[in-house]
């Protein structure tokens, strides 16, 4: 096995280790405590008053914010391999990004001047 | 070496178990957990063929960005959270099977057209053009002008995306 999958190996391992400790908690949990099911249990928790209604829609401008993200994270993804050869890339490296950031915040400035970010 | 194609195995049979689940759960949250678990998987796959930098963009975007959009997406329509037997039905199993089989069918042929008889050893200069610092290497000195292009791509993703929410 060579270096690289020993490293990721001790990845693997480590997810192991945590999904046995996560179901031998539960598990403990499941035989240790008395087992007395009643209705009211089974209610959602919520703030000690009865919960009203099933599904919540919820606003269309949490949807703006977890699809700005996505741009976001996107971005991100393309800044680590640049961060990681800043030295080498130098200025011209620089530029590049810049314009690639400057073009996403264009992006982020029209929906600001649209209002989204706004909440009212 | 057999520890990779054992690796193999575990996880295209969980991956597939989970695919399974992501069409079979009825309840619609459910599903898209299964799917995180079916893009961990080819994530773990991207690690097995030396392509780290991929596999952690899988990681960044899929699971963290692409399910999270899919969870809000859940919480904006009506969906049916509970038991609902029909309402997640649309019983297009047989379309399902002969599209499922197609695609199946396409990349058969690609895979064998592209790599067939051809073998790919492991080393360490494998691994090393699916480091961070390589992809990078090739996008700022070789794909600038792709590279730009993307941002274009996701300012007209963005752009688009406001004009659709602000329809309210």
């Amino acid at each position: 096995m060579t270096e690289f999958y020993r490293q990721y190996l001790s990845v693997a391992v480590l997810i192991g280790a945590a999904a046995l400790m996560f179901g031998a908690m539960l598990g403990a949990g499941r035989l240790l405590r008395p087992n007395r099911p009643q209705p009211e249990k089974f209610i959602t928790y919520e703030a000690g008053s009865d919960p009203v209604g099933g599904w919540g829609q919820s606003n269309v401008r949490y949807y703006v914010y977890a699809l700005l993200f996505v741009m976001f994270d996107v971005e991100a993804v393309f800044i680590f391999p640049w961060a990681v050869n800043l030295k080498s890339l130098g200025v011209y490296g620089l530029i590049e990004m810049a314009v690639f950031i400057i073009v996403l915040t264009l992006g982020l400035v029209y929906a600001w001047r649209k209002g989204v970010l706004r909440w009212a | 070496m057999w520890e990779q194609q054992v690796a193999f195995w575990v996880l295209a049979v969980a991956m597939a178990a989970a695919a399974i689940g992501v069409v079979r759960s009825r309840n619609i949250v459910h599903a898209a957990l299964f799917l995180v678990v079916v893009l961990a998987g080819a994530a773990a796959q991207y690690i097995l063929l030396a392509a780290e930098f991929v596999a952690w963009v899988q990681v960044l975007i899929y699971i963290g960005a692409v399910v999270v959009l899919f969870l809000f997406g859940i919480m904006l329509t009506r969906a049916p959270m509970h038991d609902d037997a029909g309402a997640l039905d649309n019983d297009q199993r047989w379309g399902g099977l002969v599209v499922a089989l197609f695609v199946l069918g396409v990349l058969i042929a690609l895979l064998v057209n592209a790599f067939g008889g051809k073998k790919i050893h492991f080393s360490n200069a494998l691994v090393s053009l699916g480091r961070t610092s390589h992809v990078g290497t090739d996008i700022f000195r070789v794909f600038v002008v792709p590279f730009e292009v993307v941002s274009m791509l996701l300012l007209a993703a963005l752009v688009g995306a406001v004009v659709l929410a602000r329809k309210d």
